[in-house]
């Protein structure tokens, strides 16, 4: 295999690095109330490191005195931590466009169905993954149950607007790929996704995000116990695509952890590769033009995000042909 | 030669064009937009290509469109009906051609 860093320079485009900051990106905790078989953070409800209070006002001092445009918030599931709802509040105030990254079905759960309010409330945009439109293979990778419920908040999310065009709030689905094969086409699994959502379960979104599975955290595991994993990585260096490289999501991101550390995206969280520009990794000493010239932190797992027409938060990153 | 039909075979597919340059590419962008959505979508031509693949039993082909119907988001089942059309396919084609057997019989047997 070839490294990644050798083929960033094969194309010309070694060393990566960043362009700018635009995506604020947080995660809040690795506490989650699910335990997803594709997980990278391996985020289980045992989990105790969750973003303190200081942290948090840490987070919104930086972003008060910077123009990010978004502040993108994951985990775990974040509604887990004590502290989101008056983070969510205060960002809301300043007119910041702000994501959620929600599994949504922790919103069925008594003590955390507030977040529906708060999320309507504040315009809070959702982002909620679904690997697949059909209860079963989704189920397969997610746990049973887990489709109905999603598509319960779907709905009550659509009489709330998100997902209605014309309302300004905003439902977003995430497509991962139930096991060892990359993604096809946004549009293509779009479509599928709209005309199956509509159709059988009768839930509307605005667009659907297709993510490739990086070879980390449980999803390794997964590669490793089917026997999957040396064809997995071969085919995500196969499909190496150049014009991906360009609007990578590190190269305009920067991402914290729950201590404040910061990182280049949130797959270097979780391999512990902190952001390398010379200056303290945390948001204590928080540099904005250092960081924006930084050089990324790279590895093999990089092929994850610049396979075929590329995978980040935000979705592809290369035009389809 | 170790072996016939390797898997990593298919990485070299692309590199014919190596060989004959012109007729090489015309063949690729040909490809290319015969596979890609038109009239008929994404996933129809998808699958017309998965039960040509095993019909025509090209293991490279079946690897290739297996995979991308998974991509696509189709199910195995569906993928099943696919290769069942192109089997009933192949023995409606075996079977027509019956019909020149039981002509030639008529017209010989007394």
């Amino acid at each position: 295999m070839t490294g990644f860093d050798e083929k960033l320079r094969q194309v010309s485009r070694f060393p990566l690095l960043a362009k700018a900051i635009d995506i604020f990106q947080m995660n809040v905790g690795k506490r989650c109330n699910l335990q997803c078989r594709h997980c990278h953070v391996q985020a289980t409800p045992a989990h105790r490191e969750l973003m303190s209070a200081e942290t948090f006002s840490a987070c919104a001092k930086i972003i008060e005195n910077n123009s990010f445009s978004t502040v993108d918030i994951t985990g775990g599931a974040p509604e887990m931590n004590p502290h989101l709802d008056e983070f969510l509040q205060g960002i809301a105030r300043k007119g910041r466009r702000t994501i959620v990254r929600s599994n949504l079905v922790i919103l069925v759960e008594k003590s955390y169905r507030k977040f529906i309010d708060i999320y309507e409330k504040n315009g809070i945009e959702i982002i909620a993954s679904l690997p697949d439109p059909r209860r079963e293979k989704t189920d397969r990778q997610r746990g049973d149950g887990f489709f109905q419920s999603f598509i319960d908040i779907v709905h009550e999310l659509n009489l709330r607007g998100y997902g209605r065009e014309g309302s300004g709030l905003v439902l977003n689905l995430v497509h991962n790929p139930v096991g060892a094969y990359l993604p096809a086409s946004q549009p293509a699994l779009e479509s599928e996704y709209r005309r199956r959502m509509s159709a059988e379960q009768q839930a509307f979104f605005n667009h659907l995000f297709c993510i490739t599975n990086m070879p980390i955290g449980r999803f390794l595991t997964y590669l490793n116990q089917s026997g999957n994993l040396t064809e997995y990585w071969q085919t995500l260096e196969n499909a190496f695509n150049p014009g991906t490289v360009e609007n990578l999501m590190c190269r305009n991101t920067i991402s914290i952890d729950w201590t404040g550390a910061l990182f280049d995206c949130d797959f270097n969280q979780v391999l512990e590769l902190p952001v390398n520009h010379g200056l303290p990794a945390h948001v204590s000493g928080f540099d904005l033009d250092s960081l924006q010239q930084r050089l990324i932190r790279t590895g093999d797992h990089c092929y994850g995000c610049t396979a075929g027409l590329g995978s980040s938060c935000q979705g592809e990153l290369a035009a389809s042909e | 030669m170790a072996d016939y039909y390797e898997k990593k075979d298919l990485v070299d597919f692309p590199l014919i064009v190596e060989d004959a340059k012109e007729a090489g590419e015309k063949f690729f962008a040909y490809y290319s937009q015969a596979t890609s959505a038109g009239l008929l979508s994404e996933r129809e031509k998808t699958l017309i290509a998965l039960a040509v693949a095993a019909t025509q039993h090209c293991p490279y082909c079946i690897d290739a469109y297996t995979n991308k119907c998974l991509s696509l988001g189709i199910s195995r089942q569906e993928m099943m009906e696919a290769v069942h059309t192109g089997a009933a396919m192949q023995a409606g084609v075996t079977l027509a051609h019956a019909t020149q057997m039981r002509k030639i019989c008529t017209q010989k047997e007394m």
